[in-house]
Order: C-alpha cells, then sequence, then structure tokens
C-alpha cells in the first residue's frame, strides 16, 4: 500500500439516494475531516445505514444521484473496511482464520504471525485457536476488531458495532476501538446518544427530513462515562431525537 | 437410550402383532408368512440373499456417491451463474414432473441388465433433492458476510470456495440425508424393471413362486439396510458438513 492511501483522507457526500423508488435522503451534505471520528446519530430507518453503504461501495440497489469523494482525490476502493453489530464471524473458521479472511479473500500470503499480534492487542491471545461459538459476545466483537484492523485500511465506517453487548463490555469495546484505530477517519452510525457523546468529535444527527450538525462536548475521545458534559450532551442529543428541542 | 428402548420396544410390539394376526386368523403362508417363519427362512437362505443383497448396496452406495456428488458439482456450478441458473432451471422442474419410475424400462435399454441402469436410476432419484437444497443454501448466504467479503476486495471465485460453499454445507448435508432414504428406492425399481441380480430381483423372483417367507426376509435385510445407511449418512452429515451453531 503507498503512503498516500496510508494517510487517512476526509470524507465528502452530498446528493439524494433512492432505494426502489422510495427516497432515502434528499440534498444531504456530510463532510467528514481526515483522522476524526465522526458519529451519525438518528433513529432507526432514517437512513443512516444507507449514507454508510455508499461510503462502502455497497451501494447495489440504491439509486445515488450526488457527490461521493474522498479529500485527497483518490477513489474509495480498498481503502475502507467496516465493522457491523453482527461480529459476521465466520462460525467454521476460528479466531486467527477469521482475522486473516480479508487476505485469504484477496489470495494474498497469510501471516498468522501478524494476526496473533492483532489478537493479542485486542486481549485475545489466548483465545485465537478458538471458534467464535466458544468466544462470549464481547470476545467476538473484539475479533471483528481485529479482522478490521489487520486490514490496515485508513477508513474505518462502524455500523452500530457496540450496541448488541452488554453496557460494561460496551464501554470497554469503545475505550479499545478508539485506541486502536487512531489516526484513521471513522465513521460511527449509531441510534445511542451516549455513545454519540462518549465518541464523536463531531456529531451529526440524521432525520428524514435533514441533517443536523451538533457541537460535541470538550474533551478527547473516548470521554468520561461520568462527565458532567458528557452527560449533558448525551440529554441534549436526546431531546433533539425526540424532537422537543 | 430412551429412544433406542422405545425403538425396540416398538419393533417388538410390532411384530408380536404380525405373529398375533397370523395364529389367530390362519392365513395361508405364501399369503402372509409368519415372522418366526420368517427368520428361519432368512437365516437358511443367508449366503442367497447376502450373494443378492450385497449387489444392491453396492448399487445403492454407488448411486448415493455419484448422484450426491454430481448434484453438489452442480449446485456450484448453477450458483456461480446467473445465466446457467435461468437456463437450467426449467429443466430441472421439468425432469421433475416426469416420474422417475416411467424411465426405468428406459435406462434398462440404454444401461443393459447390469449394475450401471440401477446406479443411474438411484443418481436420478436422488439428485433433484441434493441440488435443490444445495443450491437453495447457496443463494441464501447471509447478506453480511458478502458485503464484508466485498468491502475486503474478494473475488468472486473467491467468496464462493471460501464463504458461500462453507456456508451452505447444512444445505447439502439435509439434501444427503434425504438422499439416503431416496437411493435404495431407486435401485430396487431399477431392478425390478430389469435385473438378474439384486434384492429386487430376488423379491420378484421369490413372488413369482409363492416363496413370501423369502420376500419377506429380503425385504427385511434392505429396510435394515436403509435404515442403517440412513444412520450412518446421518451421523457423517452431522459430523462434516453441519455446523454446531
Amino acid at each position: 500500500m503507498s503512503d498516500v492511501h496510508a494517510i487517512a483522507p476526509g470524507l465528502y457526500l452530498s446528493g439524494n439516494a433512492y432505494i426502489e423508488q422510495v427516497m432515502i435522503f434528499e440534498d444531504l451534505t456530510l463532510q467528514i475531516a481526515s483522522g476524526e471520528w465522526h458519529c451519525l446519530l438518528g433513529a432507526s430507518g432514517v437512513g443512516k445505514s444507507t449514507v454508510l453503504r455508499l461510503f462502502a461501495g455497497l451501494n447495489e440497489g440504491i439509486k445515488f444521484g450526488g457527490t461521493l469523494s474522498a479529500s485527497d482525490g483518490f477513489p474509495f476502493s480498498n481503502r475502507v473496511t467496516f465493522m457491523a453489530q453482527n461480529d459476521l464471524l465466520l462460525p467454521w473458521l476460528n479466531a486467527r482464520e477469521n482475522v486473516l479472511l480479508g487476505t485469504r479473500l484477496r489470495g494474498q500470503v497469510t501471516n498468522q504471525f501478524e494476526a496473533d499480534t492483532v489478537l493479542e492487542k485486542v486481549g485475545l491471545a489466548d483465545h485465537r485457536l478458538k471458534k467464535p461459538s466458544q468466544l462470549s459476545g464481547g470476545q467476538r466483537q473484539r475479533v471483528a476488531l481485529a479482522r478490521t484492523l489487520i486490514e490496515e485500511r485508513p477508513i474505518v465506517l462502524l455500523d452500530e458495532p457496540f450496541s448488541a453487548l452488554d453496557a460494561k463490555t460496551r464501554s470497554q469495546m469503545q475505550e479499545l476501538a478508539v485506541d486502536l484505530l487512531k489516526g484513521k477517519t471513522v465513521l460511527l452510525v449509531t441510534h445511542d446518544p451516549a455513545e454519540a457523546s462518549r465518541l464523536g468529535q463531531a456529531i451529526s444527527i440524521m432525520s428524514s427530513s435533514k441533517l443536523e450538525k451538533f457541537l460535541p462536548p470538550v474533551g478527547i475521545i473516548p470521554r468520561g462515562l461520568s462527565d458532567p458534559e458528557t452527560l449533558s450532551a448525551q440529554g441534549s442529543l436526546l431531546r433533539i431525537l425526540r424532537g422537543t428541542e | 437410550m430412551r429412544a433406542v428402548c422405545f425403538f425396540f420396544g416398538s419393533l417388538i410390539f410390532g411384530v408380536c402383532i404380525w405373529q398375533a394376526v397370523v395364529t389367530l386368523t390362519g392365513v395361508p403362508r405364501f399369503i402372509l408368512p409368519s415372522p418366526t417363519l420368517v427368520v428361519q427362512t432368512l437365516w437358511k437362505s443367508r449366503a442367497l440373499i447376502s450373494e443378492h443383497a450385497l449387489i444392491t448396496f453396492g448399487e445403492v452406495l454407488s448411486g448415493l456417491v455419484l448422484g450426491t456428488a454430481l448434484g453438489a458439482i452442480s449446485a456450484i456450478a448453477l450458483s456461480a451463474s446467473r445465466n446457467a441458473r435461468d437456463l437450467l432451471k426449467p429443466i430441472l422442474v421439468f425432469s421433475q414432473a416426469v416420474p422417475v419410475f416411467a424411465l426405468a424400462p428406459l435406462l434398462t435399454l440404454w444401461f443393459g441388465y447390469g449394475i450401471w441402469s440401477k446406479i443411474v436410476m438411484a443418481l436420478l432419484i436422488i439428485y433433484f433433492p441434493v441440488t435443490s437444497a444445495f443450491l437453495d443454501a447457496l443463494m441464501r448466504t447471509p447478506r453480511g458476510w458478502l458485503d464484508l467479503a466485498k468491502v475486503m476486495g474478494g473475488s468472486s471465485r473467491r467468496i464462493l470456495w471460501l464463504i458461500r460453499i462453507p456456508a451452505a454445507l447444512p444445505g447439502l448435508a439435509s439434501g444427503v440425508r434425504l438422499a439416503a432414504v431416496y437411493a435404495p428406492i431407486g435401485a430396487i425399481i431399477g431392478e425390478w424393471v430389469g435385473a438378474s441380480r439384486g434384492l429386487g430381483y430376488l423379491m420378484l423372483l421369490a413372488n413369482g413362486r409363492a416363496k413370501t417367507d423369502l420376500m419377506f426376509a429380503a425385504l427385511i435385510v434392505l429396510a435394515v439396510f436403509t435404515i442403517v445407511l440412513h444412520f450412518l449418512v446421518d451421523r457423517l452429515a452431522t459430523k462434516y458438513l453441519d455446523r454446531p451453531d
């Protein structure tokens, strides 16, 4: 991978999207700065995932009219990776083989040592030979994070990857992800105001009619769980989502 | 353990009713021989029955292996190409509208009185369930896995081998389980239409000479073989094709 591809670019999307003649969003403009965690917050069904799918190049069935670009002008392909709410681990492969899936899919030489190093980073050194069915929900999502990391791609798309986890595991995973995804441009799609106020260096609130910017609380991410500013931002975000403010 | 007890319990119950009917009604032995007579004949004619049984078992196993292999290859080919699917699916469905039994004389004409016409008969009867169950599973790969593979930059050939086929193996397992039950039917029908060896031939011969006890003995051997085959195939499919989760 060349150096220019390793630097995380900013992202820009502007336009309309339709799925089977149904309008998903119209005149939407979303700008994500290079290397920032950008939270796209909204209720279910407002089209957050469509935005993410467009950036991921998974535009099958989506009719998009507009601009989709990276700040350095290079195409997105081979620079994007994503994590979903479902860990998407293949149940017949062990943790290490799951981490190496991308390498095998591209027909490249697999490097087990590298996979083990990444699994160690996510705290699963002792679980590398276990099948997903032998791992807890949190551990499985850690394997998914390791699989995302080993791809070494500058743009990371996160589609509510922590929402199915219990509160304790979720907060630990948030911290781990922020630590390990440093320097990458991250788009985090979430419906959770607490997550957005904890992780967003920029926050956009998406509703069926518009995209609204929200000034995130000060402080480096991940912000403290009981930090008054984070809690206050969380409250404000919730009120906006409920349409009372 | 409980299931085994009930299995033998119901077997003994059935045999008792059979013996009671024969004893109480005094039905002639060429209409319905008693279970004790059938067991005696089975023991006395063990050499004759095993000689014919081995032929039938060989036909069934060959048909099962070939039919499964051909069905699996067809399903993979059909899943890989939409044109092949659109072209061949109507033919597959039409082929099922023709009763396979009606083809038996034709197969004997084409493949002769030897074992091949029976193997082809067994193959034809199991080809559709195997192809259809495996193809269905191949076309239902969870979308998330395919999205992930696409973003990772996998070619469609590698996605097929590394994700779609392994994910569809439980579907193949259901097809093979059905095939194990159908294959003996195919072989026996083939033998009825034209053969000089095999359990089907022996049954016809015994029936024609009013040796109903021998016919029952051959039938019992066939039934036990089918049950054992089904059990073994089920165990193998569970071990190698199914997934624990």
